[in-house]
This record gives structure tokens, C-alpha cells and sequence, in this order.
């Protein structure tokens, strides 16, 4: 049986065919017949961002914690332009996205019309893959594929750019295409595996280095396994965190820049370096020929342009990291490498991390810590980008993989609530905890209308000290502490900002008991926001300076 | 110095590339945005099509630098790119060309 069905029609159906059942976005002329079609969609929720740009986060927190595609839509021109910053983020974190975005009328394109802008140009650089698309007919084609680029192999972002006319045109339609789906990966070579797993017996000193792919790939436990098998003290990028739980007796934590000192520490002394799923990022590196300086290298990543692109691997294997963990576990030997575990607790003894004053609330590590109380490992936390995140990175204790989410290769203030919102929208179940700044809060701030009306179980743990932090932090130390533009001379009323925009608001600050008052915001459904103080003076410690080796750490 | 001639020169520093794609409006941006974005210089660039239209083939002329081989990768990771190939300098495509770029 045939139907006649236009291109905004189109789109919607085989957006429901595709599974998706909550879309963000915003609304303009030239995505107007999309809309027209999505509001007779009874399978497909819309929540309506106030800002593209927060619905294009929102987006990215359903994709971050379900490891599906997930879409966000603006019109053209401005719209489009919105989007981008949350498109390029998740280029760089690797999270699959699906980006509608209107277009003036393919007659109109080029003649500078009203709200035109070159979105697919404009998109070229930030997207793993773009279309324009010039017929209905096209729709049918290019969704199902934009699902199944944005979700194999290394997942990004994909955006559809679709002019108006191709929206409104009407087509006969007799079949439907099959949904996109992620394609297999091309196998790890099992050459290279042998040679990796003789690699990893025959060393001494080896650590295993876990980035964001093992949490893409689901490859987390495979992971464990493998440190357990074969005694491997565990590193993790701020993308991996959450791959091995925190107190694992291997985990050493996050490495680099903000790492504790043993971790960078005892990286220093590995002979053997096996990063998985990792892209060897200068805020994970610092000072790249200083990086691990003993080391032979294994780098085992889906994405071959990642091998030998900062550090030569000895070994490189690309292949998806599941795939390539369960042929390489048989091959190694089990080892409880005691010399060299022994050796990296005593790093641990000697050097351990300082969560000075945790029992104080008011304090920055107290606070994580006592948000940590009131909550278990369910819970999903949410960052923005400063200080905050970096000390939440440090002291909260994550235990699961897609339970941390944070805008790490980007680093885009106004990330947190947005993407707390999204996953909120994704798992309905689970409360969401957003540590903020009162920077960053600032970038989105519009979105918390979106959770009032949405009223989703976020809660916003807002850090404030009246300064661009980690600005406020680098020009002290580097900047012969001539502070500029990141003092706040002006602050809003946070408790009356939320109030306003209909969520409830808590202030410890003035609270008698905090922990009484955490614990009450924390356990109450729907949105909440929880203004806390804290110090200017606080610096992010240890740090590497910018540009130096791991190993010279200043602070704590 | 005198031993090499500028030929030879350009021979050692030089490469192309040959880059097989999917014929749409728009490859050749994702292709050489890749090296813009890098202040990678193309010294030269040519593209027809092959076969029945669908496909096309690019042809660059490019300066040696250790960057290439991370540039090769990164467009063979171009969705509409379907291969691509290195050959030396002194390859033919670009040399037949003199004639019509004579100052």
C-alpha cells in the first residue's frame, strides 16, 4: 500500500521508525513544516530548548547515557548557528548526535535570503559526516544513514540539513528503509594481539590507560577483567571515568593535568603503556616527549587516525575495544605483578591525594562529598566546565560507566544543565545531579524554564565564588596574579534566578544545617537548584603547569 | 647544491595524492578543509569525474611535511572518500599541465 506523505512527514516517520522518542529543539520559519508534522507524532515527545544551543546539549545528555543517536533540531540561519557549539562538542567527545536543521528553499539558496546561513559549510569541520538534502525522496536515504554514521565505528555527530520545499514536497512511498544501526567493526588483527598480550607478559611495569572509547565501546568490565588478569594499575581520562570504579584496589585514578601525584607519578616509571581507547590529549599527556618516557607503547583505538598521531605506538591496533579486549584476555597471563602493584600503592601512601576538609560542606570537597552521601551509584552526574568539574573529577566517587557527564575535549561552559536536562528526558529514573559554576551556569542558564517545564529530577549543585575560576586560578599563578575579567563584579540572586524560572532553590549558604538541607533538596522530586558558597582562593591542585612534563606538579 | 636541480627538489619535496570520492557538491570541501584547517598549503588541485558521473577523482599536489601521513588518514576517514593513494612528485597528472600555467 502506498502513501502520500511530504518531507517533514517523512522525516518524523522515520525518526519514530528509528526508535527516537524525545527530541529537543526550537522552532523557526524554515523548519516549520518538520514541526507541523512532529506535532501530530504521538510517539515522539518535543522539548522545547530555549536556546538551541541547550537543545543541542540536551541531546547530548540522552546520547551520553544511553550510547544511542540522539536528535536536536533548529531552524535555519540563527538557529542553526545555535547548535553549533553543542555539534562540535560532542565532535570532540565522540557522541553520536542526529542535527535536523531547516534551510531556506533550495530556490532561495545562495541569494543571502532571510535567516539564510551555509550550514552544511559552516558544519563541514564540526561533524563526523553532513548532508544537504535536495529531495524527499533523498529523506529516505539519508536519515536512516545519518543514525547508523553517527553510531559506528568512533561515533560523532551528523548533521541533515533540509530546505524547506524538500520538507513540503509530497512523494508516494510504497517501503519503508531499514533503520540505521551501528555497522560491526573491522576485527582486531590477531597478530597484533599476540604481539600486544607478549608484550603485556613480558613487562615489569605496565599500566593500563583507559579513555572514553571503553565507555563507547561498553567495554568497561572487559576492561577490568583484564587489568585484574594480568595486574595492571589503571589510569583513566576524564572521558573514562566511571570505566573502573574509584576504589578499585588498581584504579590510580585520572592522569594528568589535574591527576593526583601518584598517578602521573607512577606513569613515570611504567615500562609499558597500553591505552585503550584513548587519544593521548595534551591535557592527559602534558608535555608529550616527556610522557611516559620509559614506555613501549600499545594503542589499541576504532579510529585508525588516532595510532601514531601524537605518540608512535609499538604496537596499534584499531579495532573496537570490546572486540579487541576479548581476543586479547585469553592471550595474557594471569599475573598479580606484585613488585609493581606494591610499588603503585606505595606512590599511592607517599603521594595521595589531599581532600582536605572533606567533612566541612562549605567547603569545595566537602560539598561533592556530601552530594556523594545522599545519593547512590545510580545516580548520574552531570559537570559543567571549571573549577568545579575538575574537583568533582577528583573526589566523587564514580563507580559506573555513563554515569559521569562532562564536556571534555570542547570544555564548553554551559554544557551541565542542558545535558543533565537530556539525561534526565533519557533516564527517567535515575536522579541527576549537575555540579555547576556560577560561570557556567550563566552560558545556559535559559534552560531552567526547559527542567520546570519538563519537571525533571535534576538537581543543580551550583558552586559559586563569584570568579571565572580556572581564568581567576592561571592568572594568579602565571599571570603575576594581575586578575582581569574574572572577577564578577556584579552577581545574580541565584535562589531568586531559579525561583523565577519556576524550579525550587535552596540556599546553603544561609542553611543552619547543610547536609540536613543537601539531603532534603537531593531526596525531593523535580528540579531543584542549590546555591553554595565557596571560596575564591581555592585552586584546582595538583596541576601541571601548561606546556610542562606530568611529572612537575605544582600545589598539594 | 648545484648536484640537485630544481626538479629534483620539488621531487623530494613534494607529493600527490590521488583520492577517489563519491561526485557531490561539497567533497572537495571536506577534502581540503582537512588541510586548510591545518595551514597545510595545497600547491594543486584537479578534479573530473570518472566512469558514469557518480564518482569522482581528485588529484593533489601537495608539499612533503611530517603531517602527511596523519592527513591521509583523516581523509580516508571522509565518508564520500572511497580511497585514496600517495604517489611520488614526479608523477604525470600534474607535469602534463605545464603548458597552461605559464606565467
Amino acid at each position: 500500500m502506498t502513501e502520500t506523505l511530504t518531507g517533514a512527514q517523512i522525516t518524523v516517520r522515520l525518526l519514530e521508525r528509528q526508535g527516537i522518542r524525545t527530541v529537543a529543539g526550537i522552532p523557526g520559519g524554515a523548519i516549520l513544516p518538520i514541526y507541523d508534522a512532529l506535532g501530530q507524532s504521538t510517539a515522539i515527545h518535543h522539548v522545547l530548548a530555549r536556546h538551541e544551543q541547550g537543545a543541542g546539549f540536551m541531546a547530548q545528555g540522552m546520547a551520553r547515557v544511553t550510547g544511542l543517536p540522539a536528535v536536536c533540531m533548529a531552524s535555519s540561519g540563527p538557529g542553526a548557528t545555535n547548535l553549533l557549539t553543542a555539534i562540535a562538542d560532542a565532535k570532540l567527545d565522540s557522541i553520536p548526535l542526529v542535527a535536523i536543521t531547516g534551510q531556506v528553499p533550495k530556490a532561495m539558496i545562495g541569494t543571502d535570503a532571510f535567516q539564510e546561513v551555509d550550514t552544511y559549510g559552516l558544519s563541514i569541520p564540526i561533524t563526523k559526516h553532513n548532508f544537504l538534502v535536495s529531495s524527499a525522496e533523498e529523506l529516505l536515504e539519508v536519515i536512516p544513514r545519518a543514525f547508523q554514521i553517527a553510531a559506528s565505528g568512533r561515533p560523532g555527530p551528523v548533521l541533515v540539513d533540509i530546505p524547506k520545499d524538500v520538507q513540503a514536497q509530497a512523494i508516494e512511498i510504497s517501503a519503508w528503509p531499514e533503520p540505521g544501526h551501528a555497522l560491526t567493526a573491522q576485527a582486531a588483527e590477531p597478530t597484533l594481539i599476540e604481539q600486544a598480550a607478549a608484550m603485556i607478559n613480558a613487562a615489569e611495569r605496565p599500566i593500563l590507560y583507559l579513555g572514553g572509547g571503553v565507555i563507547h565501546s561498553g567495554a568497561a568490565a572487559a576492561a577490568i577483567e583484564l587489568a585484574e588478569k594480568a595486574g595492571l594499575p589503571t589510569v583513566m581520562t576524564l572521558m573514562a571515568l566511571g570505566a573502573m570504579p574509584v576504589d578499585h584496589p588498581l584504579a590510580l585514578g585520572m592522569l594528568g593535568m589535574h591527576a593526583a601525584r601518584y598517578t602521573n607519578l607512577a606513569l613515570d616509571e611504567c615500562d609499558l603503556l597500553i591505552a585503550v581507547g584513548a587519544r593521548f590529549d595534551d591535557r592527559a599527556t602534558g608535555k608529550v616527549a616527556a610522557f611516559c618516557p620509559q614506555a613501549k607503547i600499545i594503542h589499541i583505538d576504532i579510529d585508525p587516525a588516532e595510532l601514531d598521531k601524537i605518540k608512535t605506538a609499538h604496537v596499534g591496533i584499531a579495532a573496537d575495544i570490546g572486540e579487541a579486549l576479548s581476543q586479547l584476555l585469553p592471550a595474557v597471563f594471569q599475573n598479580s605483578r606484585k613488585s609493581w602493584v606494591d610499588r603503585s600503592n606505595a606512590l599511592k601512601a607517599e603521594f595521595p591525594f589531599d581532600l582536605h576538609s572533606t567533612d566541612n560542606p562549605r567547603s569545595h570537597f566537602g560539598l561533592i562529598q556530601s552530594v556523594a552521601a545522599c545519593l547512590d551509584d545510580d545516580a548520574i552526574i552531570a559537570t559543567d566546565v571549571g573549577q568545579h568539574q575538575m574537583w568533582v573529577a577528583q573526589a566523587y566517587p564514580l563507580r559506573r560507566p555513563r554515569q559521569w557527564l562532562t564536556s571534555g575535549g570542547l570544555g564548553t561552559m554551559g554544557f551541565g544543565v542542558p545535558a543533565a536536562i537530556g539525561a534526565a528526558l533519557a533516564e527517567r529514573g535515575r536522579t541527576v545531579i549537575c555540579f555547576t559554576g556560577d560561570g557556567s551556569i550563566m552560558m545556559n542558564i535559559q534552560e531552567l524554564v526547559t527542567a520546570a517545564e519538563e519537571n525533571v529530577n535534576i538537581k543543580i549543585v551550583l558552586m559559586d565564588n563569584a570568579t571565572l575560576g580556572l581564568v581567576h586560578q592561571q592568572q594568579t599563578l602565571f599571570y603575576g596574579e594581575r586578575l582581569f575579567a574574572s572577577q564578577f563584579r556584579s552577581s545574580p540572586d541565584f535562589i531568586k534566578i531559579a525561583q523565577g524560572f519556576g524550579i525550587a532553590a535552596v540556599d546553603l549558604d544561609t542553611s543552619a544545617n547543610p547536609c540536613a538541607t543537601l539531603m532534603e533538596a537531593i531526596s525531593r522530586p523535580g528540579p531543584c537548584l542549590i546555591h553554595a558558597s565557596i571560596d575564591a582562593e581555592q585552586k584546582v591542585y595538583p596541576m601541571v603547569p601548561p606546556g610542562a612534563a606530568n611529572r612537575d606538579m605544582i600545589g598539594a | 647544491m648545484n648536484a640537485i636541480n630544481k626538479n629534483e627538489q620539488n621531487a623530494l619535496a613534494r607529493a600527490v595524492l590521488e583520492i577517489d570520492v563519491n561526485n557531490h557538491a561539497g567533497v572537495m570541501s571536506h577534502v581540503v578543509g582537512l588541510f586548510s584547517r591545518r595551514a597545510y598549503n595545497v600547491e594543486g588541485i584537479l578534479c573530473l569525474p570518472v566512469g558514469d558521473g557518480r564518482q569522482s577523482r581528485i588529484w593533489l599536489l601537495v608539499n612533503e611535511d611530517q603531517r602527511l601521513a596523519q592527513m591521509m588518514k583523516q581523509v580516508d576517514k571522509l565518508e564520500d572518500v572511497i580511497a585514496i593513494r600517495r604517489h611520488n612528485a614526479d608523477h604525470a597528472v600534474f607535469q602534463d599541465l605545464e603548458t597552461f600555467f605559464r606565467p
